[in-house]
């Protein structure tokens, strides 16, 4: 029945994306378009004192600049202001809401031109005066000022004392710098005015509906005067998750002006977004002599801006992961003169799980013990937190699978004992753990008597392949072939979806599909049933193969039925909701193994070999899955070696805000990536046995990388990126 | 951006003119490095001169022996010109070792030399910056300066200049021809860059209304034992924290001649005669080349973050020689240091 779901299925607008078809936010034409661009404030904290517009005015071409004191109505109340990803404590930042500055980068005018050059230009001629204010920007000079987090966490046993009495026992502080998404595409917006006071949005967003929503709330506007876009999104990582400035800015100036707006950020003026939060991860692990954890304590200690509290799950790893009869967690927040933090990538766990693994291997080390068997030894086929059996884990075969195509068994668990010429080797591994979650998506789908359907629904595909898994599940499901299948996605006008991130769409949108996809097939077989003396007068067991719709070995076509019925369109919407089995936990595994090659020397790194062996249920597309899973690797090297937005906490102020200088990895970083799907069947999860793949491609690679440079050269590094001046001190 | 004039010069005189006629005016060949600098508002010329169609692009003998390089040769065909790969294979190796190969395709040997430092308070019209806005101070001195420079600095700046190709030139002894309102002049390329003293806004000694016209390469090229090693933070596509051009003359394992230049780590490339002079008749082993690496590191001072560059400048040095006195050069392509 499956002959797309789990195959290897280029993708679907893999076509229009290569030639240029595929048109992102900043690319829809409109007549009459006027282009914003942002003024941004230059200092962290205070207020404006005098916003002088009046050399920029002067400019020809420039038909506005809307500033704080300049514009149409916003929203005063918090609530208008929250979108459905908002953090629960916390007052949104507005932009060009008033005078007050909060944080370094800040949108406080924007000017509209005829053309985007000329208000560039203009944007250099607006002329601000500050009252500025003390600040603070710096997590570790802050570090006693952080307040605790509620977390839903009653500690188990009585950590404290289990590390007191530990016959081995390892604490250690990581830190975590901000990281900052940078997506290829930058944000934008082109708000299109419709003439009659409605507004259509085309958007870099993950999720139309909320920002739809957003808009309406904050603009006061009704559900059918704004409608939302995002047909197309050169990557976002979780920034686009909330709805951002330039959304709200280039709306507003469509509201201002009465006509179409486009607002593109600067690469410079991406860092005013959210990003990955600096943490510090305070982590103890406390063993007995043989191997086995006794307590497990972790601390995050994150930042977040002053005006909203921003947190993600660091610690409850730990505690879910391995079994220890003692843990205790606590999460903690910073208040500080920034952007309010946002997801980034396996939120949370990308920095929490890093910590954990890296003192998992150091606790492996101070044991004796190979880090695999350390991890066997404290293996649960439970969830330790919930006490609760998993829908499925096969964690076990991932250590298996990846220790074997990695060579694991043929490492020398002594530091420095490998040398590859004048390179240390190192080998480390490291576990990776992320959710396998489920939301509320309905999908439309829409079947013609010529054997098409097309497949809608309010989804975003981010560039992880939504548009081609929903033509997957389509095609099975209703027996047709895959270019028979059409999708529209990421329209606010089309069924309902939350944003898609976490993770969770895959899994979501398939059974969306899947039951639309049934209710169609029901509704042919009561056509094909009502048919005079139909082949399938008493239809049981259909199915939909090839064209025909099928029981009892007789058949018959699909276009015939809809034909003989006077039938055009069947058109299903089916919203899917989950319902939620409390008695299980829902996770996706991976083993992470990483070869690096180092000169001593020189400190020079280079990442040779990394083998990455996942479980995460059935996956849908076994190619566009690969690809996730090695970006998130790459991302992984990133976070390991290179990434960290780099701030000077005297000016409060982000200095490396540009890919030139906020290194990511180049190719030449980037050497064999081995992706390994373990075989996890899960029938309790969904009926697809769907778990998704979004985070956990980059969960456990730093950890695994920072254990291999461990293992090369006998030094710990601690605190991320690991540059090579850290290596030759 | 501001809004520009912009001219097309149609010979070197007429380019010469031009610039005396608008003393805002820059010339602009490839752009890789200006237009980036008008764009984020660090350089707001008046004028642009383009200068990119002049016939600067030959590459000739010259009398002696060496060769003449006119001032348009895009970087990427003098990396692969058959001349320099065969004769000044350093220079090749030193130029494929920066930026990337759509940058290398634009950006012109003047031009390159031409380029301004990638210091982040240089790039950020919000902080202060001697050598952008004189006067207004050195944000970097006691602030973020870990790829900032140990050599040659100031209380005004401690910038690095971030070529590559220099670096190579510096150690080949390179001499740069420059046309200007008075005539032409020659002067060598380690002298053409300047320390940044209490006028870091000056990266040169180019004069008002001058222009470079072209590079020359004296007649010893070190074809057979050099190498040019660039460590950073990632295996391509940054700026060097360490960067070290190296040139040896062997006669078995004596060295008769060395030339050792270093980049990243001052304001200009950073050779030492005095360090060159001390290997003569000396054999080729890390010893003696570790001495020599102190005799070129000698003076060099550290701020809060870039005291790791000193012992890495060291160490580098040591293996740049080593890989040149065993005719092992760096491969650029393959980034494992040999």
């Amino acid at each position: 029945m499956n002959a797309y779901v789990g195959t290897p299925t280029s993708r679907v607008d893999g076509r229009a994306k290569v030639t240029g078809a595929a048109k992102y936010a900043g690319e829809f034409a409109a007549d009459h378009l006027l282009h914003g661009f942002v003024v941004a404030a230059t200092i962290p904290r205070g207020r404006i004192a005098r916003l002088d517009t009046s050399e920029a005015l002067k400019v020809k071409g420039v038909v506005d600049v809307l500033t704080h004191a300049h514009r149409p109505p916003l929203a005063d109340k918090d609530d208008a202001w929250k979108d459905e990803v908002a953090p629960e404590k916390g007052s949104p930042f507005r932009p060009l809401y008033d005078d007050r500055i909060k944080f370094n980068g800040q949108p406080i005018a924007l000017v509209v031109a005829e053309d985007w050059e000329t208000a560039k230009f203009a944007a250099t001629l607006v002329r601000v005066e500050y009252e500025q204010e003390a600040f603070a920007t710096d997590l570790e000079s802050e570090r006693g000022k952080a307040a605790k987090v509620d977390q839903p966490h009653k500690p188990r046993g009585d950590a404290p004392a289990a590390l007191t009495r530990a016959a081995v026992r390892l604490e250690a502080d990581y830190v975590i710098p901000s990281e900052h998404h940078n997506p290829m595409e930058l944000y934008a917006t082109t708000a299109v005015w419709d003439g009659n006071g409605s507004i259509t949005v085309y958007d870099k967003t993950q999720g139309v509906q909320n920002v739809q929503k957003f808009l309406c709330s904050v603009f006061g506007k009704k559900p059918d005067d704004i409608r939302v876009l995002s047909p197309y999104v050169g990557g976002a990582f979780g920034s686009g998750l909330r709805p951002q400035h330039q959304v709200v800015l280039a709306t507003l100036g469509a509201l201002a002006l009465k006509r179409s707006v486009r607002v593109v950020l600067t690469r410079q003026q991406m860092y005013s977004l959210g990003y990955r939060p600096m943490t510090i991860e305070h982590v103890a692990l406390g063993a007995k002599p043989d191997g086995t954890l006794d307590a497990v304590s972790h601390e995050a200690i994150a930042v977040t801006s002053r005006f909203e509290d921003f947190s993600r799950n660091d610690t409850g790893w730990a505690e879910q992961l391995y079994k220890s009869p003692n843990s205790r967690l606590s999460h903690k927040l910073v208040h500080l003169d920034v952007a309010t933090p946002c997801d980034m990538r396996a939120p949370g766990a990308a920095s929490g799980v890093c910590a954990l693994e890296c003192a998992m291997d150091e606790l492996a080390v101070a044991l004796k013990l190979d880090p695999i068997e350390l991890r066997l030894k404290c293996y649960s086929d439970r969830d330790q937190s919930e006490d609760l059996p998993y829908t499925s884990k096969r964690l076990r075969e991932c250590y298996a699978r990846g220790a074997e195509a990695f060579g694991w068994g043929r490492r020398n668990p002594a530091p420095r004992s490998m040398r590859d010429g004048k390179e240390l080797v190192g080998w480390g591994m490291a576990t990776g753990v992320w959710e396998a979650l489920q939301m509320p998506v309905a999908a439309r789908i829409v079947l013609t008597a010529n054997g098409h359907a097309e497949v809608s629904c309010a989804a975003s595909d981010i560039g992880t392949g939504t548009y081609t898994i929903v033509a997957q599940v389509a095609a099975d499901a209703l027996g047709l072939p895959i270019d028979n299948i059409s999708v529209r996605l990421a329209d606010s006008t089309l069924p309902q979806a939350p944003v898609e991130g976490g993770s969770w769409m895959a899994a979501s949108s398939a059974h969306a599909v899947l039951g639309a996809a049934e209710d169609i097939r029901q509704e042919l077989a009561r056509l094909a049933k009502a048919m005079p003396g139909s082949p399938l007068a008493d239809p049981v067991n259909v199915t939909l193969v090839d064209g025909m719709i099928a029981s009892n070995g007789a058949a018959v076509s699909i276009a015939d039925v809809m034909r003989h019925s006077k039938v055009e369109r069947i058109e299903k919407q089916k919203l899917n909701q989950f319902v939620e089995d409390k008695s299980y936990a829902r996770n996706t595994h991976s083993a992470v193994f990483a070869e690096v090659k180092v000169d001593e020397e020189l400190g020079v790194i280079r990442v040779t070999r990394v083998v990455s062996a996942v479980a995460a249920g059935r996956i849908l597309n076994t190619k566009t899955g690969r690809s996730q899973i090695m970006g998130g690797v790459v991302w992984g090297i990133g976070m390991a070696l290179h990434e960290e937005t780099v701030m000077d906490h005297r000016f409060g102020r982000i200095m490396n805000a540009n890919i030139a200088e906020y290194h990511i990895p180049v190719n030449a970083d980037v050497h064999d990536i081995d992706v390994i799907f373990v075989d996890e069947p899960d029938e309790r999860i969904n009926r697809l046995g769907v778990k998704g793949l979004g985070e956990i491609g980059i969960v456990g690679v730093p950890a695994a990388i920072a254990n291999a440079v461990y293992h090369a050269t006998g030094k710990r590094i601690r605190r991320f990126p690991i540059t090579l001046d850290k290596l030759i001190d | 951006m501001n809004n520009v004039q912009y001219s097309r010069a149609s010979d070197v005189p007429d380019a010469i003119r031009l610039l005396a006629a608008d003393p805002g005016a820059k010339l602009i060949a490839g752009g890789t490095n200006l237009i980036d600098l008008m764009k984020e508002n660090v350089e707001r010329p008046s004028r642009l001169i383009d200068i990119s169609r002049l016939p600067l692009r030959d590459v000739e003998d010259t009398a002696d022996g060496g060769l003449r390089i006119g001032a348009l040769v895009p970087n990427s065909d003098l990396a692969y010109h058959p001349l320099i790969e065969k004769r000044y294979p350093l220079l090749s190796s030193a130029i494929l070792a920066g930026a990337s190969a759509q940058l290398r395709n634009m950006a012109s040997v003047g031009g390159n030399l031409m380029q301004r430092t990638r210091c982040a308070y240089f790039y950020d019209t919000a902080t202060p910056c001697n050598k952008r806005s004189p006067g207004t101070g050195c944000s970097a001195l006691d602030g973020l300066n870990r790829n900032h420079a140990i050599l040659g600095t100031s209380k005004s700046c401690i910038a690095t200049n971030p070529s590559d190709m220099s670096v190579a030139l510096a150690a080949l002894g390179a001499l740069v021809h420059i046309a200007g309102p008075t005539g032409q002049r020659t002067i060598a390329l380690t002298d053409f860059h300047r320390l940044p003293d209490d006028k870091p806004h000056l990266d040169t000694n180019l004069g008002s209304g001058e222009i470079i016209t072209a590079i020359e390469l004296p007649p010893r090229g070190f074809a057979r034992n050099y190498s040019y090693l660039k460590i950073r933070d990632r295996l391509s596509y940054a700026f060097a924290l360490v960067s070290v051009a190296a040139a040896l003359e062997l006669e078995g394992n004596a060295i008769s001649e060395a030339r050792l230049a270093l980049g990243g780590v001052a304001h200009k490339p950073w050779r030492s005669l005095e360090a060159e002079a001390a290997l003569h008749g000396q054999a080729a082993t890390p010893d003696h080349f570790g001495r020599a690496a102190d005799l070129l590191l000698q003076g060099a001072t550290a701020r809060s973050q870039n005291g790791f560059k000193i012992e890495l400048a060291r160490r580098a040095v040591v293996r740049t020689l080593m890989q040149a006195a065993s005719a092992t050069p760096q491969s650029q392509a393959h980034k494992k240091i040999a």
